[in-house]
């Protein structure tokens, strides 16, 4: 390599590594981006069993069921129109109630059962889950004011 | 009163990095002026004032004054004094004028300590400090002001976020803080020696322990976040790629591109219009991760303080200052001359590949974590999480694992790879054992666990090989720091090789005096206690672990907060040499038969991870006490060959 063109070969090493990046991120988001579902959305989109998706909405008053495991539920999302059953195995977040807002990451199985493998509830006073601050939240019967533990 | 007395300081610090910032700009027109000879003694006023600033604060939050805004919704009269401390930067408000009071006194220092670059790149310096401190001054003064009075006055206050309510994250912010901090005074010296056409090896010496430091404080930082995290949030997982820890670790891996390429500059002359590059893309980082955690932009398991127009003033600043800074670099950069050529086999040749593979890192981060914002704006709601993370980032992580098991041995300027050769084959030995080793323990284990086993294993050896043949007694210590900070990068990675490829979990609902196992362990609920403590109550699992004999007990904690009124775990860590013993436990069964949610983890050599990380700061220390010793001795020439 000639000494004057070094800058010039480093400045193309470089272009070729970040239009690398740009491709390795591009094909990995088209994998692995999951998009947010609302029920409504999802019964109308056709998403593919165990595509990762986030599921969106309020937890509909009287559907936990609790399995005689002690740590499977199942319950159902709703929003103003639809709802979607939901299966998930684990320790369910602090503040996870019944009425209350919540975001599910997971996976419809055949059966068009959602099963979730993380739940994310209103997490403290300030924050509520950003895919829900689009929805009405005066569907929920707790609010920030409201809530009991 | 003493509010008053820190908002008027506020203000004359401002003014006096607007005077920075015009004795500057009339130094660089005229090459002299009035004003210049005040540059240095108003850097010193300026961090003095916006000392005092942060001190009042503070003081406001001891006092508990709940007629400042401030204190009445962030702290409360029945809280820990700690946490009462905590609570002057464990908000918005409090946190911005933390970063305005490091980088002033920032300022200060360099006015007062630096004597390596010639006075007007001095002076250019401070001018760009002072520029950034005023856009950030304005921010507090218009957008934020800490404080401003409530009236009337409520009796207890709001209380403070129990998840911040712990003493690790009271420091883990301010930390962040410094790390960020340093990267401007970095840039400030990039613009400095750009604007005065100095970019050369005494602008690398002199910006180097800077940088250095900032990383020190941003890889404690990470670290003490991703601890936190992982004990805290009771989900067993020590990084998430959550938003606010990519802003964290965005910076760092710019700033650890910058260390070496400095390093390159420092001693060898070469890498300059590349090492500017750096020193601006580190600034915008770490601008960027003020922006994406402070401007609530971001869904995030531990965003705070959300304010959309406060979000705009600091896009707003971080477009202007980046911005301006890579208008300067483009007009500019044509006068700075190429350095001292080198050969791609070579110490430079490493430290290229280490800086490329970390910006390709760098940019994969960051569009994951932007696109989803992209993405609203054109009316999807997606998000990116650790799937695609580890998908983008692990396999360029394996490159960089490599070029580090060769480029240190490398010699500088010209070499030829097979002078190591014995080295090499001694490596692919290592890689090879390693990786079968790992299989034959746990087939199933997955192909980036069992690569990350077999690289660190032979990183672990590669780390000490610069040692070798040096009289270690006259080795210079940032020889050492760069030998030890290695290691913990091996000793990390094995840490969370290990963790994604051996942890065991179970998931069970426990009677009292009921038995659960996990990996060998036996674990045995023996009754649940409600406790209270200074603002919370919780139920309190009494458990004890048992395995080949030995008997431990375990207490994890499902506590309920009343100011704010919120629930958070408290995981029982039981660590052992080889790994940890994770259990949490949680709000009773509602079908009301008596059983609690219990989940175990064990976490083979998941200290590693945090151990590992202290190794690399610790080295980072060494390095930057040597070059700041250093300084008083005569230097002595081609300090890295072996």
């Amino acid at each position: 390599m000639k000494p004057k063109h070094q800058r010039l070969v480093l400045a193309l090493i470089a272009v070729v590594a970040l239009v690398g990046a740009g491709l390795i991120a591009a094909s990995a988001l088209r994998e692995e981006a999951s998009y947010f579902y609302t029920p409504t959305t999802l019964a109308a989109a056709n998403v593919a069993p165990g595509k990762a998706i986030r599921l969106g909405g309020m937890v509909q008053e009287g559907s936990i069921v609790r399995g005689a495991d002690g740590v499977s539920i199942t319950f159902i999302v709703q929003d103003q129109e639809r709802s979607q059953k939901v299966a998930y195995r684990g320790i369910t977040p602090d503040l996870f109630v019944e009425g209350s807002g919540v975001v599910a990451d997971g996976r419809l199985v055949p059966g068009r059962v959602f099963v979730a493998d993380s739940l994310l509830a209103k997490h403290d006073e300030n924050y509520v889950p950003k895919e829900l601050a689009d929805i009405d939240m005066s569907a929920a019967a707790h609010t920030k004011d409201t809530l009991v533990p | 009163m003493i509010a008053e007395a820190g908002l008027a300081a506020l203000w004359l610090a401002a003014s006096m990095a607007l005077l920075q910032l015009i004795a500057g700009l009339t130094l660089l027109r005229d090459g002299a002026g009035q004003l210049v000879p005040l540059i240095k003694p108003a850097a010193y006023v300026q961090g003095a004032l916006s000392t005092f600033a942060f001190f009042a604060l503070m003081w406001l939050f001891y006092d508990t004054d709940l007629s400042v805004l401030l204190v009445a919704n962030n702290s409360h009269i029945d809280k820990p004094l700690i946490f009462k401390l905590a609570g002057t930067w464990g908000n918005h408000e409090g946190s911005m004028l933390l970063w305005v009071a490091v980088l002033s006194v920032s300022g200060a220092a360099i006015a007062f300590f630096e004597k390596r670059i010639d006075t007007k790149t001095l002076y250019a310096t401070l001018s760009v400090q002072g520029f950034i401190a005023l856009g950030f001054f304005a921010f507090l003064l218009f957008a934020s002001n800490p404080f401003e009075r409530l009236l009337p006055a409520p009796i207890e206050g709001a209380g403070l976020n129990p998840l911040l309510q712990d003493v690790g994250l009271a420091f883990h912010p301010p930390t962040l803080y410094m790390g960020y901090v340093g990267l401007s005074v970095a840039f400030s010296f990039a613009v400095g020696a750009l604007l005065t056409n100095q970019v050369g090896p005494a602008f690398a010496r002199a910006m180097r322990p800077w940088v250095l430091a900032a990383w020190i404080f941003l890889t404690i930082g990470i670290a003490a976040g991703s601890y936190w995290a992982y004990y805290e949030l009771g989900w067993g997982g020590w990084w998430f790629w959550d938003p606010v820890e990519n802003a964290s670790l965005m910076p760092w891996l710019a700033a650890t591109a910058l260390l070496h390429s400095a390093s390159v500059l420092a001693t060898r002359n070469a890498l300059r219009a590349w090492t500017i590059m750096l020193a601006l893309v580190a600034f915008a980082m770490s601008m960027a991760g003020t922006f994406l955690v402070r401007s609530g932009i971001l869904t995030s398991v531990h965003a705070f303080a959300v304010d959309p127009e406060r979000g705009a003033f600091i896009l707003a600043l971080m477009l202007m200052y980046t911005g301006l800074a890579f208008v300067i670099f483009a007009l500019r950069i044509g006068t700075v001359k190429q350095g001292e050529p080198f050969q791609l086999v070579s110490r430079e040749g490493g430290i290229v590949a280490n800086n490329i593979l970390l910006s390709v890192i760098l940019a994969v981060v960051l569009i994951g974590t932007l696109y989803p914002l992209a993405a609203e704006a054109m009316g999807d709601k997606i998000s990116v999480g650790p799937p695609y993370f580890n998908k983008a980032t692990v396999p360029v992580m394996v490159l960089l694992m490599l070029a580090l098991l060769i480029g240190p041995m490398l010699r500088w300027r010209r070499d030829e790879l097979i002078r190591i050769r014995y080295w090499l084959i001694g490596a692919a030995a290592i890689l090879l054992l390693g990786a079968i080793v790992a299989w034959q323990l746990a087939p199933d284990i997955g192909l980036f666990p069992l690569l990350g086993i077999a690289f660190s294993l032979a990183l672990a050896v590669a780390a000490w090989l610069p040692l070798r043949g040096r009289k270690l007694l006259r080795t210079p210590l940032p020889v050492f720091g760069m030998v030890i900070a290695h290691f913990g990068i091996a000793v990390s990675v094995f840490g969370m090789a290990a963790e994604s490829g051996f942890s065991s979990e179970t998931l069970t609902a426990l009677a009292p005096g009921e038995n659960a196992k996990v990996a060998g362990w036996e674990v045995k609920l023996n009754d649940v206690n409600p406790i209270a403590g200074d603002n919370w109550v919780a139920v309190e699992g009494d458990m004890i672990a048992a395995k080949n004999g030995n008997q431990f007990a375990l207490h994890p904690q499902s506590r309920h907060f009343f100011t704010p009124p919120m629930q958070t775990s408290e995981a029982a860590l039981l660590t052992r040499w080889n790994g940890q013993l994770y259990a949490v436990i949680a709000q009773p069964d509602q079908e009301g038969d008596g059983r609690w949610q219990v989940r175990l983890w064990w976490k083979p050599f998941v200290t590693f991870i945090w151990y590992g990380a202290l190794l690399i700061a610790f080295g980072g220390a060494i390095s930057l006490f040597g070059r700041m010793f250093r300084r008083t001795k005569k230097p002595t020439r081609n300090r890295w060959q072996s």
